[in-house]
Formats: structure tokens, sequence, C-alpha cells
């Protein structure tokens, strides 16, 4: 290479080289997200001045000054608005978690249903698939909520299916054991009896390992829970004291209720999510190849030990990461409770900033906790990928 | 191995058929039986109400008489502000248009033989033309406000432009999550998962309330603008997770022939990668936008006058308030024709796909 040529080459090499051109796109990239970043907030800061509103989360312990008609903990107007959220969050959590339950138990009668060779049963499957899923769960939120609103009678004229339970245009009311400490140490007791069958299962399999032989763990355990939880209940006074539904004057008092909110919610989101949950559990059963079944017969299982011990630990490799993320968006959709009056975390938290003006800290907060969800459950995730992962030579 | 049980060729014939699907033994009898009773049942109620009792004159008084029937009347009475909202009546024919030549072009879009490169342009001057002729103000056209504008044509136009508009963003942002660059590729996951993790309510919300704070004093953007921007964030986040499904189809020895050749990285994305990738993520492309024409429904709770909003509205009407049932079936039904339709394409291409690589 000849001299001139070489101070030329050095800028080209510049230019030219990956290297150079990486470093010099990311900081282009940073630079202009920061930039933006900063433009924003120096706006938002000046916006707020402007405007006389306080930043910071100081007003979470304010009075709220509302009530809420559905909440697991303790709540009046008093309250702060920080325990407002946190009742919002706790009425997030419950009506997920039963969405979750009903949504899986419909999804797997569903799907299984829906892989039948019974001809109508699996076309009644592929039409209730096809129906609730093209239709926006919104929708059909507020469809149950208006018709439970007008449909139903009103409470002096309420249903009475069963005795003392009432359905009515108020929700559904049933007797529940009037609150007696016996109920505390019952629970306190059925939870030890839990970490009991979790150590009988361990013994027990290690057992099995060790001499071959099986022991019922599954039917000990069941009688372990019950029979603690049932011992309990006796030394406790055996309470039988029941709180039941009375009608007084416009409404009813005492007993148990699931209010109109909370059932359109529920029933809306598990009628959606189980849709999805019957096509991952369909998929999840057909991706075991048939083999499998036929050689676990032929070594002699019987059919409950051929799904529990061949096809459903291997369905589930494939059905536990789309089931997750369905969870997930279950949990998500169930923000749309601010539709219907549903005292959710993001429905309180939409009440909240209309009031003290947050509208940032408000909104900041509830993204934080669905983004903290959503991490708890990638993480857990992970860690069930590497648990089931193929174990390959 | 002499003995072989030749299968019997199978009988065809109806009783045939019914006796392999649905009678074949105690239990699929049974279950056939109770599941026939249902349906028939059912599909019996849905006549006697939907037809038989039904009024379907727009007279409220005879719909109350008529009580186990349904009130079609409603529909006929309220179907134009329904699906229009509240565009002046002698202009709707021009998000009528608009819809029309929409549906039209995604129907194009989707068609396999039209997969050319025109389509680009002619998708850009279509979203032009849907502005000139929702707004007007030009061509001799009135003008007309965009909160004026509501029903069906705004449903399918937040969840068009979202989806078209999130494209790019989404591509871009896939490949930067798989990009060689540690900074760029934090900043695309960051983006995703911060997206992904939280409902689309939030983003709304953000666009609703928050957005109007993170701009400098006297610029406004009006609410609409602001959703539909939230929207494509929205989409993008969820597109670049399918793009990048794609990206991850395409063989390693692609990239690796690519590079073997000189090309560089664009040129390799470009001609190679890109090519490849989105035939294979059309189906989930088309996914997405089911669920983006769906989830465009939430825009109600913050205000603007969806397909779902203006239904809403109409039984507010107190003449009409008692048939709320008939308009929301209305309602689904427009909703699932459009994504049932959709899901159905999507099954098809996803299947011939497959097909064709097995070749």
């Amino acid at each position: 290479m000849s001299e001139p040529l070489k101070s030329r080459k050095r800028l080209s090499s510049l230019i030219y080289s990956e290297k150079a051109r990486g470093v010099f796109a990311q900081i282009l990239v940073t630079g202009g997200i920061a930039f933006i970043a900063w433009y924003l907030i120096s706006n938002t800061f000046e916006n707020l001045a402007n405007q006389g509103i306080a930043t910071g989360y100081s007003f979470l312990s304010l009075e709220s000054s509302f009530g809420i008609s559905e909440h697991m903990i303790e709540f009046t107007p008093a309250d702060s608005y920080g325990r407002a959220l946190m009742v919002g969050f706790l009425n997030t959590m419950k009506v997920s978690f039963l969405g979750i339950i009903f949504a899986t138990l419909i999804g797997f009668v569903v799907g299984v249903s829906r892989m039948s060779k019974n001809w109508i049963l699996s076309r009644i499957a592929a039409v209730y698939i096809n129906l609730f899923r093209n239709i926006p769960v919104l929708l059909q939120l507020i469809f149950w909520y208006t018709l439970i609103n007008n449909a139903l009678p009103s409470p002096k004229r309420a249903l009475e299916v069963l005795p003392d339970v009432f359905f009515s245009n108020r929700g559904v009311l049933f007797p529940v054991p009037a609150e007696h400490p016996a109920y505390f140490w019952m629970g306190v007791v059925f939870v030890i009896a839990l970490v009991g069958v979790w150590l009988l299962r361990r013994w027990a399999l290690a057992h099995r390992d060790r001499t071959g032989q099986t022991f019922p763990y599954v039917w000990a355990g069941l009688a372990l829970v019950v029979v603690s939880v049932f011992i309990t209940y006796l030394v406790c006074g055996a309470p039988t004291e029941m709180s039941t539904p009375v009608l007084k004057g416009f409404n009813f008092k005492g007993g148990a209720k699931l209010s109109p909110e909370f059932l359109s919610l529920l029933i809306g989101l598990t009628l959606y999510t189980s849709t999805y949950i019957a096509d991952i559990v369909r998929s999840g059963l057909l991706s075991v190849p048939k083999g499998q079944e036929e050689a676990s017969t032929d070594l002699g299982l019987k059919p409950s030990q051929t799904l529990m011990h061949v096809v459903l630990p291997q369905a589930s490799r494939v059905m536990i990461p789309p089931l997750t993320s369905q969870y997930l968006n279950l949990t998500k959709n169930s923000s749309l409770a601010v539709a219907v009056g549903y005292p959710d975390l993001v429905s309180l938290s939409n009440t909240t900033m209309n009031q003290t003006g947050q509208a940032i800290e408000a909104i900041s907060i509830f993204m934080a906790v669905y983004l903290g969800i959503s991490l708890v459950i990638s993480l857990f995730m992970n860690w069930y990928n590497k648990k089931m992962a193929l174990v390959e030579r | 191995m002499s003995n072989i049980a030749i299968k019997p060729p199978s009988q065809s014939g109806i009783v045939n058929w019914m006796k392999e699907n649905l009678f074949s033994n105690k239990l699929n009898t049974v279950i056939s039986i109770i599941c026939i009773y249902l349906v028939v049942k059912f599909l019996a109620g849905v006549v006697d109400w939907g037809i038989l009792n039904a009024v379907f004159a727009a007279d409220a008084s005879a719909c109350k008489a008529a009580s186990d029937g349904a009130c079609w009347g409603v529909i006929s009475e309220k179907y134009r502000f329904i699906i229009f909202g509240t565009y002046p009546a002698d202009e709707q024919w021009r998000p009528l248009l608009a819809m029309v030549w929409f549906v039209g072009l995604i129907i194009c879009s989707l068609l396999r033989s039209f997969w050319k490169l025109w389509l680009l342009p002619l998708w850009i001057a279509s979203l032009i033309g849907l502005g000139i002729l929702m707004w007007g103000g030009v061509l001799g056209l009135s003008y007309v406000e965009n909160t004026q504008w509501g029903g069906l044509p705004l449903t399918l136009m937040l969840a068009v432009v979202g989806t078209v508009a999130a494209f790019p963003l989404g591509i871009l942002l896939a490949l930067g999550r798989r990009s060689e660059l540690p900074l760029i590729r934090v900043w695309c996951v960051a983006f995703i998962e911060l997206v992904r993790g939280v409902p689309l309510i939030s983003v709304l919300f953000m666009a609703s309330v928050m957005f109007p704070l993170f701009l400098p004093e006297g610029v406004t953007i009006d609410k609409l603008l602001r959703a539909q921007i939230g929207i494509i964030l929205f989409t993008s986040a969820y597109l670049a997770e399918v793009f990048r499904g794609g990206l991850q189809a395409v063989p390693k020895g692609q990239y690796e022939a690519a590079a073997a050749m000189g090309l560089t990285y664009w040129q390799t994305m470009r001609v190679v990668v890109m090519p490849q990738a989105l035939r294979i993520v059309i189906p989930p492309t088309v996914n997405s936008f089911i669920s983006m024409f769906k989830d465009t429904s939430l825009v109600l709770i913050i205000g603007l006058f969806d397909l779902l909003a203006t239904a809403k509205v109409a039984i507010t009407d107190p003449v009409w308030r008692a048939f709320y049932i008939e308009v929301y079936i209305f309602v689904a039904a427009i909703y699932f024709v459009f994504c049932y339709s959709m899901a159905s394409y999507a099954n098809n291409l996803e299947t011939e796909l497959r097909k064709g690589e097995q070749h």
C-alpha cells in the first residue's frame, strides 16, 4: 500500500468498521431516547407547576372520603387513598383468581369435548369457542351486566333458587357460617396440613425410588387435611350458627353477596378466556404422539395412570407456557372492571385521580403493579421451563 | 404376517355415518342424545324468540306487546346511529365509502396473488384518501370535526391504522431485540416488555390523561389522535414479538450464506431474511389485527364513540331501553363476522403455508 492512501484508509476504516458503526448507532439511539425523555419530563414539570398540581406520592396517606362497595379488608371513607388502592388490588386478585380457576375448568372440558369422536359434542364445543372468542370481551361484560340488572327481579321479588339462596338485580345472596374464631384456626390448620401433605409426598416419592413400593399419598394426604381441619372445628366448639340473607325493606341483610358487577366481570372473563384455554388444551393433547399412549397401555398401565404419568406430563410441557400467558391476559383484562363499576385496582385508581388530580402517580402505581405481576409470572415461567425442559444427551 | 385384518371398505350413507360418529358406544349414545335434545331445544327457543314471535317494524308499542319475542324494530330505528355515530346524516356515504374501500383493500392484501410491491404505495395513498374522506374540507366536501366520528368506521379506523402504522415500528423493534448491539437490544426489550406487561386500558388512560401533560404549553392533540397513537405503540410491541418469531424461523444458514456473499446487514434483511420471515408472520399478524379490532372497544372507557359506545348510547333512549339484548346481539354479530372470517382465513393460510414448506 502506498503512503498517501494510509491516512485515507484510517478514516474510511472508521466508517466501514462494523464496530465503530455499532458504537455510533448505540450512542445515537440512547442519546435520542434521553433527549425525548428529558423533553417530555421537563414539559410535564412545567405544566404541573403551571396548573398548581403537586407531585409525589404523599396523597396516598390523605383521607379518601369515598366508599367502596366491595372490600376484602375493612374500609371506610375515613381510610386513606393508599388503603383504597390496596382494596382495589385485592379485588383484582380475587376476580382474577376465581376467573382463572373457572376458565381452566371450562377450558379443559370444552377442549376435550372439541377432540371427542362424538360429532355433535365436538361441533358444540367448536361453536362455543368461536362464538365467545370472536366477540370483544368488553361487549360481553357489559352485556352480562345489563342482563343481570334488567332481567333479574328486584330484591322484593327475588328468585329463591335454593333455600335461602336469592337471585335478584342486586346480585346473588347465599348463607354463610356466622363469624366465629373457629374458622380462623381451621384456616391455620389447613395451611399446616398442606405443608404436611407436601412433606408426605416427598417422603412417598423417595420411598418409592428406594424400595419400589408405592404409598397412596394422595388419599393419605386428603385424609390428613380433612381430619385435621374437622378436629379443629370440634375443638373450637363446633359453631353451627349461620348468617342467612333476610329481606329488610328494599334490600337484603346478612349472608354473603356476589354483586352484579363482580358476577358480570367474572362470567365475561371466564367465558372469553376459556375459549383460548380450550384451544391450548386441544393442541397440548394432540402434541403427545399416539404411540406414547399405546406403549403405556401395552406396559399394563391403567388408563388413569397413562393419563397422569405419560400423557399429561408431556402435554403440560406444551400447554403451560401459553396457559400462563392466558392467565396473565385474564388478569390484565380484569382492568375492564372500570366499565361495569367493579372496584378493582384500575377503577379505584381512576376515582383517586379524579379526586386528587394526581393522574401520573395513580397511573404509574397500577402500571407498576401489573408490570410486577407480569414479571413475577415470567420469572416463574423461566424457572418452570428450565425444570421441565427435555434433558437431552 | 399372514393374518392382517383388512379393514372393510367404509360404508357411506347417513345411517352409517351416524353410527360411527354419534352412536359408536353406550356412552357416546347417551352424550349424543343429551346434546341433540339441548341443541333442538335451544334452536327452537331462538327461532321462536328471534323470528316467529319477533317484531320487525320500528314500533315500540308493538314491541312491548310482543313480550316473548325479539324486537328487531330497534335495529331498523337505530342502525344508522349505531353504525355511523353522530356523523352528519347527509354525509354518511363518506365513512361508508371509506369502510368499503378499506375492507376491499384488506381482502386484497390478504390474497396471495396480490402480494406485490405496489400494495405499499396503495396503502399509503388509501390512508391519505381516508383522511380526506373523513375530515373533508377539500374537494367540495364539507368539513366534519373528528369529535363527530363514531361507530363502525371509527372502530375499523383505529384497528386498521393502528396495525398498519405499527407494522414498520414492530419490524424495527424485532430487529432491535435480535441486534448484537447491547444498548439497542436493551432499549427494545425494555419497550416491548413494558408495553406487553400492562393492560391496554392503562395505555389508553396514559393517552387521554397523561399525554397532554407531556406536550409543551399551548400544543394540544385531540383525543382521537392520542388514543390512536396509544394503540399504535401498544400494537407495535405485540407485532414485534410476532416478527421475532418469524425472524427466528429463518434458518441460520440463510444469514450465513448472505454474509458469505458479502451482503451488508440491511441488504441481508431486505433481500434474504424479510421476504421469508414476513410470509411466516402473516397468519399471526392477522390474529394480532383481530385482537386489536376487538380491543378498540376499550376506547369507550376514555369517552370515544366506537361501535360499542354508540350501541350503549342507542339504548339510553327511554323508548327503546327495554330492547338492549337485540342491540347487543346486532353489534356482537358485526364484530363476529369480521373476526371470524379473518380468523378462518388466517387458519387456512397457515395450513397452506405449512404445506408449501413440506414440498
